[in-house]
């Protein structure tokens, strides 16, 4: 135990009216560091102190704001740019779905903030505990009496002027209190045989109850509500269409999002295909990048990186021509499109689901660059 | 203290000689101006004059509400402060006067009243039985005519009591109050749906009624707090305010503001979400043109603006800042009704001419005279009032 060491003196005054003519004298004479006690507030008090107009509503208001703004910007990089989910048929930025949450995380973050300021403010933190605290003072002012404590830190601070003083005022009695730092030690009762078990009771039970609660309870009547929804899960029978598919097929002539529909169906008519299809991409830094990309996953392992056969699986499989002969420089670039998407006379597979038509489209681009680098002078360069 | 100590028995009766020839000529200008646009355009003029009975019917019933609250939350803070209110809803009669010019002129306010209208266009057919030319004026003059009662009943039992000084009055005030709640809340629902909704009749919005409400809330506090500091501000107040009266003025502006950004948005925001033709037919001109900076403008200063002017709570003490900004939410509750009515009119850009000068001259002038009138007949502080001594010793 170390020495006591005095935290200051408290005064008990007996009305209101003393407590709030003794709070204006102590500030009359230049003291900073004391406090007030009621258990009730009182008219009057907080000009009687020349207490300042406190700083938590700044806090408040600061981080209220922040709240909104970070939401803002979590909402927009998640849904805008991250990841890109189209909600309701609404723009990818849709503000005003934000306004509602913006709300709410001004009011969490503004609550929130102004509680933990408030605690640290108020409470002192990290400091546990108060000289004030389980003393006869404390008793009275929460009951029946309203206090005054001055600190002995405060520089005007004089134990025996300032018990004088308060005298002077009208107190009723005026306790000096003592600063005792308080020696806690846990380790004895933290090693209690019977405590430890109580823990582990208290442990097994609480989480057989939330066991059983989550997964037994739920699943029996009424709580399966949720369970037992008149809808057609997936994958499952249904009685409402007459083919019995629970899950319906897209309507014909869908075309997916990023889809870029064929102007003629490639394994229909490949002759007609070759002949016509038409590169609809333009070479452009990143279509040439995303066709090097996809050239040198799928067909370089075959074609080599330069498309001239000489490859790492050469000897292995049946080596694929050079695409540098004359008659493939001028080849049309449907014959390279339905190639890659057909496969070529059942030694090249088809390349249709692994890569997407687009890509397909940018490898073409890739292959022309090659075709052009090996010769820059070919015919086809006209 | 005693009541006869605390009240300035000088000051009980009028206000400065400005505010009544102030409110005159603004009066005779507006009236002259309207009459001019008339018979420029029948139709844009007929449009500001719904205006100018929107702007004066929501400040009359906002500041009739204002003191039906008061006895129905049997507060006693605001005792002192009721009477400006309860002349700010004198002008609650004339509305009479301001509608009857309108009421000859339907067929060529609202499209409704075509007839072609309701043989093509399914919703219109369902609504027929409703809003037809017939229903339409007895609805009116019913609505009229229910504030009015109530306005006459209130304000009789609040004037008596300052020569009996009966408290029976007050508890009969209580009960009328009450009454006047849930009445309220209808004939206001009929007045905005029939006079601004069927403006644009395929539109509904089922919060409607509570937006104008808002705003008439609003619009009548900011007006009663104009008054209420200026008079005591310039010390013609009769009985001494404090600062505390002033931060509950400041801030029930200030719970407004945001309860009318509530409801604008919640309206705005389902609508906008649903996506539905007939609900977004509304919004979509006020979205695009020269009418989204008008609702930007709205937006900032019926909220944003006045929101931040308001925040603080030595803003709210400060009578300089709230005079500024009642006069500013006044203008802005204009600009409410502007946005609300004349994208009907014209929905492809905003119009400003003759009949919206009228309309804001004609708005401040009825406000400002009948105010002025009233206060010169009746007691500045409702002296026989039994919570008025309580209500001066306020303290927050």
């Amino acid at each position: 135990m170390s020495e006591k060491r005095l935290y200051g003196l408290a005064a008990i005054f007996d009305t209101p009216e003393k407590v709030v003519a003794a709070a204006r004298a102590v500030a009359g004479r230049g003291f900073t560091k004391y406090d007030s006690y009621s258990s009730y507030p009182i008219h009057g008090i907080d000009s009687a102190m020349r207490l300042k107009r406190t700083r938590i509503p700044f806090v408040t208001l600061v981080a209220g704001l922040s709240g909104a703004v970070l939401l803002v910007l979590f909402t927009w990089w998640t849904n805008s740019v991250d990841f890109p989910l189209v909600i309701g048929g609404k723009p990818y930025f849709a503000w005003p779905d934000y306004v509602p949450l913006m709300f709410e995380m001004t009011v969490l973050f503004g609550a929130v903030s102004t509680v933990i300021a408030l605690l640290v403010v108020w409470l002192n933190l990290p400091r546990n505990s108060h000289p004030l605290h389980d003393t006869e003072f404390m008793k009275k002012v929460s009951k029946d009496r309203f206090g005054i404590c001055i600190e002995s830190d405060d520089p005007r601070f004089n134990e025996i002027e300032t018990r004088r003083f308060f005298e002077d005022l009208g107190a009723e009695s005026v306790d000096s209190i003592y600063d005792e730092p308080v020696d806690i030690s846990l380790r004895q009762k933290v090693l209690d045989p019977k405590f430890i078990a109580a823990i582990v009771v208290v442990a097994v039970v609480s989480s057989a109850t939330t066991y059983l609660a989550l997964n037994k309870m739920l699943l029996i009547r009424p709580w399966s509500s949720l369970n037992a929804q008149f809808k057609v899960n997936p994958e499952s029978r249904s009685t409402f269409y007459s083919d019995r598919f629970g899950m319906r097929p897209p309507v014909t002539g869908t075309v997916a999002r990023g889809h870029l529909p064929d102007p003629i169906t490639v394994s229909d008519n490949i002759a007609a295909a070759e002949k016509y299809l038409v590169n609809p991409l333009l070479p452009t830094p990143h279509v040439m990048q995303v066709g090097q990309r996809d050239f040198n996953t799928y067909c370089s392992p075959c074609h080599g990186y330069f498309a001239d056969g000489n490859s790492r699986l050469q000897g292995q499989f049946p080596s694929p021509p050079s695409l540098h002969t004359d008659s493939l420089r001028l080849a049309p670039d449907g014959l390279y499109y339905n190639v890659i998407t057909n496969g070529f006379q059942g030694v090249m597979p088809s390349y249709a689901r692994q890569i997407p038509r687009k890509e397909r489209w940018a490898i073409v681009w890739y292959i022309r660059a090659l075709q052009k680098a090996q010769n820059p002078n070919g015919p086809e360069a006209k | 203290m005693s009541r006869s100590e605390q009240i300035d028995a000088s000051k009980l009766k009028g206000v400065p000689t400005s505010y009544s020839s102030v409110g005159w000529s603004l009066l005779i200008i507006g009236v002259v101006l309207m009459l001019v646009a008339f018979a420029i355009n029948v139709r844009h003029a007929s449009f500001s004059l719904i205006m100018t009975l929107t702007y004066v019917a929501t400040i009359g019933t906002g500041a009739l509400f204002w003191v039906g609250t008061e006895y129905v939350s049997s507060a006693v803070w605001s005792t002192a402060l009721r009477r400006p209110f309860e002349f700010m809803a004198g002008v609650i009669p004339f509305l009479f006067i301001l509608v009857f010019p309108l009421l000859f002129n339907l067929h060529t306010i609202f499209t409704w009243t075509h007839k072609s209208l309701f043989a093509t266009d399914p919703t219109m057919l369902v609504r027929a039985p409703y809003l037809n030319v017939p229903f339409f004026i007895i609805r009116t003059i019913l609505v009229i005519g229910v504030w009015c009662l109530f306005y006459f009943l209130i304000i009789r039992n609040s004037k008596l009591q300052d020569t009996t000084r009966d408290q029976r009055l007050t508890k009969r005030n209580v009960n009328l109050s009450a009454g006047f709640m849930p009445v309220f809340a209808i004939t206001l629902t009929l007045f905005t749906v029939d006079w601004l909704m069927s403006l644009a009749p395929n539109w509904t919005s089922t919060v409607f009624a509570v937006y104008v409400f808002a705003g008439a809330a609003l619009g009548a506090m900011a007006f009663g707090t104009l008054l209420i500091v200026k008079l005591n501000e310039k010390n013609r107040f009769p009985v001494k305010l404090t600062p505390d009266h002033y931060y509950n003025l400041g801030a029930f502006l200030f719970a407004f503001i945001n309860f009318w950004a509530y409801i604008a948005f919640s309206q705005f925001m389902l609508q906008w979400y649903g996506n539905l033709k007939d609900e977004t037919a509304w919004y979509i001109p006020r979205m695009h043109g020269s009418w989204a900076v008008v609702s930007i403008v709205l937006v900032l200063g019926e909220f944003l603006i006045p929101f931040f002017m308001l925040v603080s709570r030595a803003a709210k003490f400060n009578p300089r800042r709230l005079v500024f900004v009642s006069v500013w939410l006044l203008v802005a509750h204009a600009i409410d009704i502007y946005w609300l009515t004349m994208p009907e009119y014209n929905s492809s850009g905003a119009v400003f001419g003759l009949g919206e000068i009228a309309f804001l001259f004609l708005s401040a002038g009825i406000v400002l005279a009948v105010f002025a009138w009233k206060a010169k007949k009746n007691n500045m502080v409702p002296i026989g009032d039994p919570k008025l001594e309580r209500g001066l010793e306020f303290h927050l």
